[in-house]
């Protein structure tokens, strides 16, 4: 039997995920094609990484979304487990601070029974401030959602890459789609900046580019996908705020309020704001001052007290893909034979991911008659870095007895050893990233995400990066361009 | 894990902490210097320009060439030391019982000992503390970051550079790029006067007509996947940004010179507490902090200005050291604060005994013109024609003229008006 050639576009949360269910079965051969030089750089990146428990769908408006949503927070359980994606449940609070606000959050307890969301409940001041003693004293309560949790998002699209990699799946980075190629109303391929790739079927998970990418198979020229952005702030580890519970003030029309986590790597953030730009916005994550004020204030009402500004370590902006009426867009088509639609996924997407994953398994087998055979081999399991800064002093020197690199400490910050950073470029290569960035080395082993930002240790990643890449120092990229513009030596002899 | 025992030992080898363990070697303690990188010597040794050594060694020599000089005295004396060696955690078990747990390739150590003289230096502060919205591409560099890549590494970081800070980091960076062929557009500082030295802005700027904003700050940074441009706002007399004031610099790199931070998170941990003027610890004459034991010295205790005074620290904090030792802790004295008056932003140390000589350091808040700076229970006085916060004053004040204070609670040190 030969396989059906798959092309994913988008190595966001959706794609990959996709490509790891699909990687499960003899039937697929999968490449999945990504414009950036590394997976999970659009929407997956910059987000506030919450596993949602699925209470805040409304199902009669947006069923596919509250179904997924339910689901998709189920898998992510035995995901992480299996990948070893670094997640915490503590659950969350959707904090009210007046009648109206109350009325509004209590709205959510009857979608959470129409969605079949257990535990959620209403909880008064008494007892919501002994759950969370950082929230500001002066609410009268919150709706408790106990399944909600936080997961380090970026490290989750890195795995699970990695994961599909390992069963059999290809990735190609720094190949943007340029055309989607249909002959007698059948998908023949994509058009890439890297060349054409044949395919039976395109799967299009391009999330704000998904609209694009659907044009150019034909589909429904009204269907847009607008960029909404979201300001945050990410304080230190060492600050004495920390929430325990995944706080967040009651949801508006547009957003779902503004949230104050402890993340998953023990840093405070704050955030986000939701603000809808111009279609031809798609690159503008760039911060504000209103926005970030916006953050500020709406989180001085959410906590007791916020932490000095002298803490604040990053502020950031993410985009979120927003599709006509919030509607996420999955379908296989009849024409163009072969194309398949996962897009316009917008929150809660990042929850849903393996759970659209699954779906569209399910569209394509019964769209196109796949059999869908189980591969004997297929690895479930992917293992993390190994780091120095979760062991033990005991267990650091073992590590060291056996690789002296575990001894060498690269980011003071975050205790990030050398061959932590090894790992991560050998790890890069093998999973057929191009570019080894900094950036790239940054989401894998956390090295610059301390205090001083990478001051520090940025110059001494490009050292590594430049010998085990064998690119010259000044040629190494940072994200999505060039670390030095030329040698000093070039210059001196010019 | 290797378990070994000292009487002190020093970690971070830049000039303050090689200066701590020469002394306390030359003292008789038993004592091993500690340092991250794969070399010692610190930032000096990024440092190709000159201005090291004038007070210490009566010379103006380099960076380089100044460390050098101590590596040659560290290797006669036989000064222990540990390179690619991470302090993990510190335990404090006694008052005379620390215990330094340090990762390095040889395996993790166990360093016990008596006491400890921290010298780690600072951080430089980084673009999400400043204020800056906008984009976050590459061409965004710290000065320290910068200057690595150029004078150890040999790389350019870029060619249209914007400075933010116009310290003493910041000017002699602009010189540098200047030197190297790029163009800088501008140094940009928030404040209403110059951060740096005079010289240093004749030598550095004039000399290579190169903008100096003062009053103005950078807003935002513009660039997808490099820095494009900035946008500089003019600030009012509270460091406002104006409305209506902002105009845009083309570059392709932004350097960050706005100020160092003491790098204290470890000793934070287990309970240091910081003078928040210095953001360094609160120290007494010694430069021993509330910790008994743990000392701090160089730009860990507060951010210098000449390396002169990092090492003259790192001497004074060896002496504390050996005076710890030989008598099971600093015998215990009326410790007399001395407080910040006017136009005073710190003053370290923060606590003296007054039975032996002292040196002082200080910064003033605002620059001033015709000044007394004056310590009035001992009856001191120097006439300034100019304080600047640019230049750290010290001022050594000797046993005989501390035994003037003996009965007052506290000595203070202000600046007046001058006549």
């Amino acid at each position: 039997m030969m396989p059906i050639k798959v092309v994913i576009v988008g190595a966001g949360i959706v794609g990959s995920s996709i490509a790891r269910v699909l990687s499960m079965y003899e039937d697929f051969d999968v490449t999945l094609v990504e414009k950036e030089p590394d997976v999970g750089w659009g929407s997956s990146k910059a987000n506030t990484a919450i596993i949602h428990p699925g209470h805040e769908e409304e199902p009669d408006v947006h069923p596919l979304r509250a179904r997924l949503c339910r689901e998709g927070n189920i898998l992510w359980r035995q995901w992480t487990r299996e990948l070893s994606i670094p997640v915490k449940w503590p659950g969350e609070l959707m904090v009210f601070f007046n009648e109206e606000e109350e009325k509004n959050a209590k709205k959510y307890i009857e979608l959470a029974k129409l969605n079949k969301i257990p535990g959620v409940r209403v909880v008064y001041r008494n007892e919501l401030l002994q759950m969370d003693p950082s929230i500001n004293p002066s609410a009268l309560g919150a709706i408790y959602a106990p399944t909600a949790g936080t997961i380090s998002s970026f490290e989750a699209v890195i795995a699970i890459v990695e994961n599909a990699v390992e069963n059999g799946v290809k990735l190609l980075t720094e190949a943007e789609v340029r055309g989607v190629k249909v002959v007698d109303k059948k998908v023949k391929g994509v058009e890439t900046t890297k060349g054409f790739i044949e395919a039976d079927i395109v799967i299009n998970a391009a999330g704000l580019y998904s609209d694009k990418i659907s044009h150019m198979a034909g589909i429904d020229s009204g269907f847009v996908v607008r960029p909404r952005r979201g300001e945050y702030f990410l304080f230190d580890e060492n600050v004495r705020v920390k929430p325990e519970k995944l706080l967040h003030t009651t949801p508006t029309p547009i957003t779902k309020g503004v949230y104050a986590i402890t993340t998953i790597h023990g840093n405070l953030m704050i955030g986000p704001t939701a603000e809808d730009l111009p279609m031809d916005a798609k690159d503008e994550t760039s911060t504000s001052e209103k926005g970030l004020e916006y953050v500020w204030k709406e989180s001085e009402r959410l906590l007791k007290e916020l932490p000095p500004r002298t803490k604040i370590i990053r502020t950031f902006a993410g985009l979120r893909p927003e599709p006509p009426g919030g509607h996420w867009r999955i379908e296989a088509y009849d024409d163009p034979w072969g194309f398949v639609n996962a897009a316009g996924i917008r929150s809660p997407g990042f929850t849903a991911a393996p759970a659209i994953a699954y779906y569209v398994l399910n569209l394509i087998k019964d769209k196109y008659g796949v059999s869908l055979v189980k591969k004997k081999h297929w690895n479930p399991y992917r293992s993390d870095i190994v780091r120095v800064k979760d062991k033990s002093l005991q267990e650091i020197d073992e590590l060291i007895r056996k690789n002296p690199d575990y001894g060498e400490i690269i980011c003071y910050c975050k205790t990030v050893s050398k061959a932590e950073v090894i790992e991560a470029i050998e790890r890069m290569k093998k999973a057929g990233v191009k570019t080894i960035t900094i950036d790239g080395i940054k989401f894998r082993t956390r090295a610059g995400l301390g205090m001083c930002q990478g001051s520090f240790c940025r110059w001494r990643i490009a050292l590594l990066i430049s010998q085990y890449t064998g690119v010259p120092l000044y040629q190494v990229v940072v994200k999505k361009d060039l670390y030095g513009v030329g040698e000093v030596k070039a210059l001196l002899k010019s | 894990m290797l378990e070994l025992n000292y009487d002190s030992v020093v970690i971070g080898a830049g000039p303050a902490g090689i200066a701590a363990a020469i002394r306390a070697k030359e003292l008789g303690l038993k004592t091993v210097l500690v340092e991250n990188r794969d070399l010692l010597g610190g930032i000096p040794l990024q440092c190709v320009h000159p201005g090291f050594g004038l007070h210490y060694f009566r010379e103006d020599l380099t960076g380089t060439e100044f460390i050098y000089r101590f590596f040659d005295k560290m290797e006669k004396l036989g000064v222990e030391y540990l390179l690619k060696s991470h302090v993990h955690s510190i335990e404090l078990v006694s008052h005379n019982e620390k215990i330094v747990n340090v990762i390095t390739p040889q395996g993790v150590m166990r360093l016990n000992t008596k006491t400890l003289i921290y010298t780690a230096g600072a951080r430089e502060r980084h673009i999400f503390e400043i204020n800056v919205v906008g984009d976050r591409p590459a061409g965004i560099y710290t000065a320290g970051e910068a200057q690595t890549l150029m004078d150890i590494y040999g790389i350019i970081p870029g060619k249209e550079i914007v400075i933010i800070g116009s310290g003493d980091v910041g000017l002699i960076m602009a010189r540098r790029f200047a030197l190297e062929g790029a163009k800088v557009k501008a140094v940009i500082e928030l404040m209403h006067y110059p951060g740096g030295l005079t010289r240093n802005i004749v030598q550095c700027l004039q000399d290579y007509d190169i903008p100096l904003y003062l009053g103005h700050v950078v807003t935002r940074v513009v660039g997808k996947r490099r820095v494009e441009k900035v946008v500089v706002t003019k600030v009012d007399e509270k460091l406002k940004p104006i409305k209506g004031t902002e105009f845009e610099i083309p570059c392709d790199t932004v350097v960050l010179a706005a100020g160092l931070i003491p790098n204290l998170d470890m000793l934070e941990k287990i309970g240091l507490i910081i003078d928040p003027y210095t953001r360094g610890p609160i120290v007494n004459e010694f430069l021993e902090t509330n910790i008994p034991g743990v000392f701090v010295a160089g730009n860990a205790l507060v951010v210098n200005d000449l390396v002169d005074y990092v090492v003259e620290q790192g001497e004074l904090a060896a002496e504390g050291a050996y005076y710890f030792v030989e008598n099971d802790g600093i015998p215990t004295v009326d410790w007399k604060p001395i407080v910040r008056g006017r136009n005073i932003r710190f003053i370290v140390p923060h606590y003296v005994s007054g039975k032996r000589d002292v040196v002082l350091y200080a910064r003033v808040q605002q620059p001033e013109k015709n000044v007394i700076v004056t310590i009035p229970e001992v009856g001191w006085k120097m006439k300034q024609f100019n304080v600047r916060p640019a230049e750290m004053i010290r001022v050594k004040l000797t046993k005989r003229l501390l035994e003037r204070a003996s009965s007052a609670e506290k000595i203070s040190i202000e600046v007046i008006p001058g006549e």
